[in-house]
Formats: structure tokens, C-alpha cells, sequence
């Protein structure tokens, strides 16, 4: 998939140098001058690169496909690369937009960068219907994920043994899951499935089970905790008090003018019209 | 007169030419898969270390320090297939005993259907319903925190080996000379004494090659197993969540990069060397059957 991005990006590289080379009197949109205001019905054209977190993919990918399908005119490239990366990107005007699933830090905020989010990432964590429990800490549930506390009485349910459901290495369910509680590589998975779908059905078949899953797709066969005592929903996680989240933030250069096409793409993306397309790739649009 | 017999020669050529073509497909195929495989799989274990690769007891691919042992995935695979051959083989073999030498023609008929049906079902049916009943209901038989594990995963596959194993039984069984029963039978031997001392002995290497069919079935599987086994890197243990070799690539190719995904790839041959060692176990089975039956 990779590579399939890499020759995608090549290929729109080489095909703006050649419309640069063939250029009339309209100047190809990836240049940055600010050209002169058009009828909105003008075609737009030129490309958007955007370059970054790996956990954006379906977001980001959603997004890009549905834009170039109202603007054919317009390539549209994703570099997964990873949100640090995609950071280095922009701000090194490699790409338009960087992507990045975490907010930016002072420092990079301080070197001329400025975000906006554009959805966040929840993640519900999922226990069957049956089980008593209904309510765990961010701490708690970290300690369950690294095998410090392994049986249910320890955070008032019934005297069983956890059963630890996740997902696959390189999930970005999973990453973020993890990322979050401060758990990377320290997970004692008995189960590790390949889509959220398996861990749902999993989790729901076994009353001392718990999972993880993009809140978006958390069914009535499963039991979504509340943590810390605010529950998983849109509303909690978009003013932040639902603690099992992180941003997906779009990166930009401050003093550094957009290409048309990347502007309209950063507009549309942000916008309640993109806010269903962001729902079905699985995160909670901000704007919306 | 002559002409005819020159244009029928032309005409052969050509369907000779044609019919050789067509192997070539199949050739071509498997060379350009051997190639691709064997290119892509070598670079991560140079890079890993064969010794490391192989004998390595732990997997963690997406960790900071990433660890690529494979000792956990062949293991399992082995004890999986192993275990899968041990509950499959017993009832296929007397069930391709009964159905070519005792069961009534009616019955037969109706066992043989359901025996195709069996092959037919697709592996991720097979797969859903072990998920849904076989996983919870191990964990209710054993008292188990997770029913995921090594032996919903061998259960599953000895059930999946069942028609292979069934089919080329049954038809050594039948290939069987009457003669050789007819024999016995006058001689004063017993129905089931002349099944079981003249006619098993005598298809003995086509049942072989049936169990050997088995083997390669079962380590082949991927989609089965990967809803049933749990997918953890454990070492096997026979109630613990196991990984085998094909779902370790199923589970982590979709979202691979790097030297992640080109271990992926050297597992993949791995497995292949595999079957392929299985592949000349049968022909080596069957080459015997025939020299046999000369």
C-alpha cells in the first residue's frame, strides 16, 4: 500500500512538471501565488499532498475520495508516513498539508506550524452486556492492559480472569488505543483480531472479556464503559472530557499561502459537510 | 488422400501447440510465485539472521526494539496439523471404510453427498461458526477464562481435513480388486477381517497419500483459524491463543511496512517450503501406488 502511494505521488509529481512545462496563460494551482479571485464555477485544478499519520488513513483516505470525485480536476495524495513525519513534511514545504493524530507541542507550534482539528479519534472500550462492571479509570484500564490487575473483582465485578481483546500490530485502533493509555508494547493480548467487527463479537460472546474499538462502530451487543466517569459519546468526546481520545489535526505552515486546490481541499474537509464521511471512517468530526 | 492426412497433421500441431500452451499457464504460475516468494522472503531473514528467524521465541514486529521469531508460529503450526491429523484421520479412515465396503447403497449415497458438501462449505463459514459456538463453548466445557486457542483451532481443522481424507480413501478402497475380497471371503475369513486385513493393507498407499492431503489441508488453513485461535504470539499450549504461521501473515500484512512486512513475506515462504515437502511426500505415495499396482 505503501509503494502504491509512493508511485501514486511520484506520478502526480511528474504530471505537474509537465503541466508547468506546458503552461498557457492560467498558472497550474500548485504554484503558491495567490491568483486572481475565479467564478465559482471555474474548475479547480492542481494537487493537494498531504503526508503524515498512519492512523488518518481511512479519515484522510474518505476525504481525498470524495473531494477529487466533485473535482476531477484535482490529484490528491496521502503519504503515510506518520504524524511526526508528516510534521517535518509541512514544515519543510514538502507536502501542503501535514497530518498528524496528535496535537501539536509547544515547540512545534513556536517554529511557525498551526493546527486544526479536524475530528477526533475515539475509542469506546468494550465490555460484554453481562458483565457488572461499567465504569473504570484510564488507570485501571492501563493496569488491566499490562496484566497488573488480571481479575475482575479488582474493580468490583465478579471473581473472573480478564480476557485481554485487541487488535492486530499496526492497527490504528490499536495504536492509539495504546498510544493513549501509555501501554505500547506492554499489552498481554490473549486475543488479537483483525477488525473491529471480530472484537465486537468476541467481546460480546464473553461476559469477562474486554475490548477496544472505534466509538463509531460500538453496538447494542456490547457494553461501552464510561472512564472516569464520563461516558463515550460525540458530545464527550468533542469537549474532551471522555479521556480515551486524541485528536486528528491538519497541519499547516503559518506565512505560507495554500494552492487553491489545497485550500479548497483544507476548507471542504473542515467543513459539516464532510462531518458524515469523517463519521463513517470511524472518527467524530469536529465541525459537525 | 494425402492432402487430408497433411491438413489433419497441420491441425494436430496446432492443438498440440495449444493444449502445451495452456500447461505452460500453470507452469508459469507456480515458477513466478516460487520466484517472488523466495525474492521477497530472503532479504528480512538476512537481515534478521536464519537462526534468529526460525528459532526466535518471541514476535513483536511493530515494537521499538522489534524481535521476529517464528518458533512460536511453526510450532503451532506443527501441533496444530498434528492434532488436526490425530481426531481427522481415525474417523475419516473408518468412514471411507464404511462407505466403500459396508454401507447399503442408499445410505452411501446420502453419506457421500454429505461428505462433497462438507468440502464445499467455504473455510470462513467454517471459520463463523467456530467463533459463535465452538470458542464459547470451550470456554464453558474447561472453565476457561477464553475459549480462543489451540484446540478450537485443531477441532476446527480436523472437521475441515474430514472430506479430503474421506474422498481418496474411499476411492483406494474401491480400487481394491474384488478378487483379492472374493478370496478371502471363500478362504472363510469374516467381512470385516478381509476389510481390515485385505483390502486397507492393499489400498494402504493411496490412504497415505490421503492423510498426506490431510497435512497439507490443515497447515494451508488461514481463515478458519484466525477467527478461532486468538491470534496472540504465545508458544502453543493446548488451551492458550495461539498463532500459526498462515494467520501470523494474514493478521499483519494489511497494515505491514517495512521490515515488518518482508518478514511477513520470508514466513510466507517458510510455509511454503512446507508444502511443498508435503507436495513430495504425496507424489512420492502416489509414484509408489502405481509402481504397486503394476
Amino acid at each position: 500500500m505503501k509503494k502504491f502511494w509512493t508511485i501514486l505521488a511520484s506520478a502526480t509529481l511528474a504530471l505537474t512538471l509537465l503541466a508547468g512545462c506546458g503552461s498557457s496563460g492560467n498558472a497550474p494551482a500548485s504554484s503558491a501565488a495567490s491568483s486572481a479571485p475565479s467564478g465559482g464555477d471555474t474548475e479547480l485544478t492542481g494537487s493537494v499532498a498531504t503526508d503524515g499519520s498512519t492512523s488518518m488513513k481511512s479519515v484522510i483516505g474518505a476525504l481525498g475520495e470524495s473531494f477529487q470525485n466533485a473535482n476531477s480536476g484535482v490529484t490528491f495524495t496521502y503519504n503515510p508516513t506518520g504524524s511526526g513525519s508528516g510534521i517535518q513534511a509541512v514544515s519543510e514545504g514538502r507536502c501542503d498539508i501535514g497530518l498528524a493524530s496528535r496535537g501539536l507541542k509547544d515547540d512545534e507550534k513556536s517554529s511557525g506550524l498551526t493546527e486544526t482539528v479536524l475530528a477526533y479519534d475515539g475509542i469506546a472500550v468494550v465490555v460484554s452486556p453481562e458483565n457488572p462492571v461499567s465504569d473504570l479509570t484510564i488507570e485501571q484500564i492501563a493496569d488491566i492492559y499490562t496484566g497488573k490487575i488480571t481479575n475482575w473483582s479488582e474493580v468490583g465485578g465478579n471473581d473472573a480472569e480478564i480476557v485481554l481483546i485487541g487488535r492486530e500490530a499496526g492497527s490504528g485502533t490499536r495504536d492509539g488505543f495504546e498510544s493513549i493509555t501509555g501501554t505500547e508494547e506492554a499489552c498481554q493480548y490473549r486475543q488479537e483480531l483483525t477488525s473491529t467487527g471480530d472484537v465486537i463479537a468476541t467481546v460480546s460472546q464473553n461476559p469477562n472479556a474486554i475490548g477496544y474499538a472505534s466509538l463509531s462502530a460500538v453496538k447494542e451487543s456490547v457494553k461501552a464503559l464510561s472512564v472516569g466517569g464520563v461516558a463515550p459519546s460525540e458530545d464527550t468526546v468533542k469537549d474532551g472530557s471522555y479521556l480515551i481520545q486524541r485528536p486528528f489535526v491538519l497541519v499547516t505552515k503559518d506565512g505560507v499561502t495554500l494552492s487553491p486546490a489545497a485550500q479548497a481541499f483544507f476548507d471542504y474537509a473542515t467543513s459539516a459537510e464532510a462531518a458524515p464521511i469523517i463519521a463513517q471512517a470511524g472518527a467524530v468530526a469536529a465541525n459537525g | 488422400m494425402k492432402k487430408a492426412k497433411r491438413s489433419r497433421e497441420v491441425l494436430e500441431a496446432a492443438i498440440h501447440g495449444v493444449f502445451l500452451l495452456l500447461g505452460l499457464i500453470t507452469v508459469g504460475c507456480v515458477l513466478a510465485i516460487t520466484v517472488y516468494l523466495v525474492l521477497s522472503g530472503i532479504p528480512a531473514i538476512r537481515e534478521i539472521g536464519l537462526w534468529n528467524f526460525l528459532f526466535g521465541k518471541e514476535w513483536a514486529s511493530t515494537a521499538a526494539d522489534p524481535k521476529f521469531g517464528i518458533l512460536p508460529f511453526l510450532l503451532t503450526s506443527v501441533y496444530g496439523t498434528a492434532g488436526a491429523i490425530l481426531l481427522g484421520v481415525p474417523v475419516g479412515f473408518l468412514t471411507a471404510v464404511y462407505l466403500a465396503k459396508a454401507a447399503p447403497p442408499k445410505l452411501r449415497a446420502a453419506l457421500s453427498g454429505a461428505v462433497s458438501l462438507l468440502a464445499g462449505i467455504p473455510s470462513v463459514v467454517y471459520g463463523l461458526v467456530g467463533m459463535m459456538v465452538l470458542v464459547p463453548g470451550i470456554r464453558k466445557l474447561f472453565g476457561l477464562p477464553d475459549g480462543a486457542s489451540l484446540l478450537a483451532g485443531i477441532l476446527v481443522l480436523a472437521v475441515m481435513i474430514l472430506p479430503s481424507i474421506i474422498k481418496v480413501s474411499v476411492t483406494a478402497l474401491e480400487a481394491v480388486p474384488p478378487e483379492y475380497e472374493d478370496a478371502s471371503l471363500a478362504l472363510g475369513a469374516t467381512k470385516e477381517e478381509t476389510w481390515f486385513r485385505v483390502s486397507v493393507p492393499a489400498a494402504r498407499s493411496g490412504i497415505a497419500a490421503a492423510v498426506v492431503l490431510g497435512v497439507g489441508r490443515a497447515l494451508g488453513e488461514a481463515m478458519a483459524v484466525i477467527m478461532v485461535s486468538g491470534n496472540a504470539p504465545n508458544m502453543p499450549s493446548l488451551f492458550e491463543s495461539v498463532r500459526f504461521l498462515t494467520t501470523a501473515v494474514a493478521s499483519e500484512m494489511s497494515y505491514s511496512s517495512g521490515l515488518q512486512r518482508q518478514a511477513l513475506f520470508s514466513i510466507a515462504l517458510v510455509l511454503y517450503l512446507f508444502i511443498l515437502l508435503i507436495n513430495a511426500a504425496l507424489n512420492y505415495f502416489l509414484k509408489r501406488d502405481k509402481e504397486g499396482g503394476k
